[in-house]
């Protein structure tokens, strides 16, 4: 990642210009050539710099209230065979092996559900419950019940 | 939301095209014209049913770090903790959750040293201690949000 991807990334962190010619705009922002733009774009979306481009909606308003963080307790020896299992279910948008804290926070595996019914989210645990089994030794669940904030990422500040 | 948004929304969650001009041939896709795509995507990103479009970044790849954090924030002092937090802008996104821990917030920075001090000026600032919570590890997932 050199200066150029720096600055493009800069230029559309808050989002892609929503006009006829996005990458035209960004050249010109740039001053550099639309082709380059594009060229460093597709570069970055190959190594993974850029996850996708992308509509993100806000789940509350897509009628999705109930979103859950499920966390679990998972034996360290197991976790990896778990949340590759669980990151597979088709309703889970992030799962994670994270520390514990103890003795506040014993759960080190963190899955996001979300669902538009209170009876679909429980459903949803139910079945995560239903795989980890004996390998989960407690669970919680936290809803969320608030956006504070949703920007998304400022990474490379100007 | 009609159903023509419905489907913006359902098929620009799955990626847009890098060409002289991506609106117009995601238009096609979609069966309308560049313009009412267009139009709409900056309608539903005002009326906040989107809450952005564009590229996601990958913190990690570009060197630099994120990183899930969470307080106990006493009940009374909650919107002006949420104010401090949200002020810096490393804090890319912050919800209030239902348990002790009650806000939990994603921190992304440049570098992975500068989480540390991000904590720090909010633990000062709030007089708070933050948990951190780095992943470890990600798992693979692939969810899609039905409008």
């Amino acid at each position: 990642m050199d200066m150029i991807d720096r600055k493009i990334i800069q230029q559309t962190q808050a989002g892609l210009p929503l006009s006829p010619h996005p990458y035209h705009e960004i050249a010109k922002t740039l001053n550099i050539k639309v082709e380059l733009v594009m060229q460093r774009i597709l570069a970055m979306q190959r190594n993974g710099i850029i996850r996708r481009i992308a509509a993100v909606p806000n789940h509350y308003r897509l009628g999705y209230k109930y979103n859950g963080m499920t966390v679990w307790d998972i034996d360290d020896q197991y976790i990896d065979e778990m949340g590759a299992q669980i990151g597979q279910l088709d309703f889970v948008s992030h799962c994670y092996h994270r520390p514990r804290h103890l003795p506040d926070w014993p759960f080190n595996l963190f899955a996001m559900a979300h669902s538009k019914t209170e009876q679909g989210i429980k459903t949803q645990i139910d079945e995560i419950s239903s795989i980890l089994g004996s390998y989960s030794r407690g669970h919680d669940v936290l809803y969320s019940t608030r956006i504070l904030k949703k920007t998304g990422l400022r990474i490379t500040r100007p | 939301m009609d159903e023509i948004d419905k489907t913006i929304i359902n098929e620009l969650q799955n990626g847009f095209p890098v060409c002289e001009s991506p609106y117009q041939s995601a238009a096609e896709q979609l069966g309308i014209s560049e313009n009412e795509l267009i139009d709409r995507l900056q309608k539903l990103l005002d009326d906040g049913i989107l809450s952005r479009f564009g590229p996601m970044y990958h913190a990690e790849v570009m060197g630099g770090a994120l990183t899930l954090a969470a307080i106990k924030v006493p009940e009374k002092k909650f919107d002006e903790i949420a104010d401090i937090v949200n002020s810096f802008p490393e804090v890319a996104h912050n919800y209030q959750r239902t348990h002790d821990l009650n806000m939990w917030f994603v921190i992304a920075t440049d570098t992975p040293i500068a989480i540390q001090n991000v904590i720090q000026s909010i633990e000062k600032q709030t007089g708070l201690h933050v948990y951190n919570m780095p992943k470890n590890k990600e798992y693979f997932v692939q969810l899609k949000l039905e409008a």
